[in-house]
């Protein structure tokens, strides 16, 4: 680790002023900083600790309706609070899915939508061809081990993937990311936060310098909601592919589908033809809902290795639809 | 906001208060509780949160020591394998682990059971499947699962399935 000088921020206007001055990093559950630190990904020489900032850390109900989650709100608090398990259950099952219990203590809501890719080159000790890593020394995983990486909106300049858990259930509820920022704050909708690799693959996301996440808004409840999650072993792992649904239900009928795939493209990836097609449909009819999910997976690219993802995402978005229906309204 | 490169850092371990100087703010908990204070049940594994190793708790809360900035510990309380016994009385979980053969080389095993401690506070408990999912963040090299489900049970007070 290089070295840093630490602070701890009492209030939210000497966050942001401090957080704007190049080579700052804020502090939050430190789940992801600390090995960014280890492994030379960041090298901030000033680490604002935001942990103890007042406020920022409730679950609270909007007078419109809606909810909204303070950015600071521990994994655990945020899945295991009565109004998110009932009202957005889908939310709930993505988070109980990520890490371990111990690493939910810590890690927070806001801190979760900043993780970086998993992608092992990235992550190495020693510095391997990545862009995202050195922008310009190209991606080892193009044509390497890519048996993991993206099907979706993948350019050869990056082909990861973002393996958040939470960001898919936000994405498939049109949640809202709303910041501060000593030029202004802003609302950002959660499924245009992450970026892809087209314009600039060396950025994760939308956020600027100093930028702070402080909170994450729900619109109205989606009891009607579920996550599945595809992976190489049953717990505390990463997705190989993950699918949230959000149902309106007329009956059996399908009024209104929100879908969105994970751990396919470097953004929660949200499958909009197939959610078109899905209104009117009936919930038995498997050929029905397969035929309309088919209509996302035009634009699916598999890599040389990840093929199989193409499928196996298909049959995630069915169950996870599936799985939705299931659930009390 | 005032930075500083070395810090005074005062916490309480295990019932002790401790006034610690000149504290590097890029050491974490773990290291700090290893090689400041001598406290070595806690273990390092993996030193990249993927383990469960060096599981301790933080304000009563089950937490991974080697994601946290010692610094960032002003004022908190943190418990260790070291101050889990009531003396001489084994803690009920340390007894289970016993009683139920939980580990093999024991390297795993002060995580497992500061983490079976918290998970029966927490009441994640139910069922063994339960158990199992929430005793997922502790790896076990020697694979003694089935043992640790059964001292986690049996600690709980509750009857095998
Ligand atoms: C072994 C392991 C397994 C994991 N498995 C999963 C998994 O299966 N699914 C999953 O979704 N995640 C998983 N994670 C990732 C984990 O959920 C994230 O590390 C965690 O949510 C990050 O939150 P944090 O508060 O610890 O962030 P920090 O590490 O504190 O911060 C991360 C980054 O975000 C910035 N930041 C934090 N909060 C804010 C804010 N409010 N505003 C602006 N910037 C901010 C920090 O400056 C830093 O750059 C895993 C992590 C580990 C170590
Ligand atoms: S896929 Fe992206 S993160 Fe992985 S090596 Fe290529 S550029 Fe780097
Ligand atoms: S040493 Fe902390 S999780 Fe492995
Ligand atoms: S007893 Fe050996 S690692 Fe668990």
């Amino acid at each position: 680790m290089t070295p840093f000088v630490y602070a701890r921020a009492d209030s939210l206007g000497e966050t942001i002023a401090a957080g704007a001055a190049p080579d700052s990093a804020f502090l939050a559950g430190g789940t992801e900083l600390l090995n960014w630190l280890r492994l030379g990904i960041a090298e901030p020489t000033r680490i604002i600790d935001i942990s103890r900032l007042d406020g920022l850390d409730q679950v609270e109900a909007l007078p419109g309706g809606g909810l909204t989650i303070g950015a600071l709100t521990h994994l655990n608090d945020v899945a295991q609070h009565a109004l998110v398990m009932r009202d957005y259950p889908v939310l709930s099952q993505a988070i109980l899915n990520a890490a371990s219990p111990q690493l939910r203590n810590l890690a927070t809501i806001g801190g979760n939508l900043l993780q970086k890719t998993r992608c092992a080159y990235f992550r190495a000790e020693e510095q391997l061809p990545c862009n995202k890593r050195q922008l310009g020394s190209g991606c080892s995983a193009l044509h390497g081990i890519n048996d993991n990486h993206a099907i979706f909106g993948w350019t050869e300049d990056c082909v990861a993937t973002q393996p958040s858990d939470p960001a898919v259930a936000l994405a498939a509820l049109d949640a809202v990311i709303v910041t501060a920022h000593r030029s202004g704050g802003r609302r950002i909708p959660a499924a245009e936060f992450h970026l892809l690799p087209d314009t600039r693959p060396e950025a994760d996301n939308v956020l600027q310098q100093g930028e702070l996440i402080t909170a994450i808004e729900l619109p109205a409840p989606a009891p009607r909601s579920a996550y599945l999650k595809v992976r190489e072993r049953e717990s505390y792992e990463y997705a190989i592919v993950s699918a949230a649904a959000v149902l309106e239900m007329d009956g059996q009928t399908i009024r209104r589908a929100a879908l969105a795939l994970g751990s396919v493209a470097l953004r929660p990836w949200r499958l909009s033809a197939a959610e078109e097609q899905l209104a009117g449909a009936e919930i038995g009819d498997r050929e029905a809902l397969s035929t309309a999910i088919e209509q996302s997976f035009a634009e699916a690219r598999p890599l040389s290795q990840n093929a199989y993802k193409i499928e196996l995402a298909k049959t995630a978005a069915l169950r996870a639809i599936e799985r939705a229906a299931r659930m009390p309204s | 906001m005032n930075f500083h490169d070395r810090h005074l850092l005062r916490l309480r371990v295990n019932g002790e208060d401790h006034s610690l100087s000149d504290l590097d703010p890029r050491v974490t908990l773990l290291d700090l509780l290893r090689e400041r204070l001598h406290l070595t049940g806690t273990k390092k594994g993996c030193n990249f949160g993927e383990c469960g190793a060096c599981t301790v708790h933080l304000d009563e809360r089950r937490v991974n020591a080697c994601m946290i900035l010692a610094v960032s510990c002003e004022g908190r309380e943190v418990t260790t394998i070291e101050g889990l016994a009531n003396g001489d009385a084994l803690h009920p979980v340390q007894q289970a682990f016993i009683d139920h053969d939980g580990f093999q080389c024991g390297f795993c095993t002060p995580g497992q059971v500061m983490s079976a401690a918290a998970l029966i506070e927490e009441g994640h408990t139910g069922s063994d499947a339960e158990i199992r999912e929430w005793m997922s963040g502790n790896l076990c090299r020697c694979s003694a699962y089935p043992q640790i489900v059964e001292a986690v049970r049996s600690a709980a007070g509750r009857a095998s399935q």
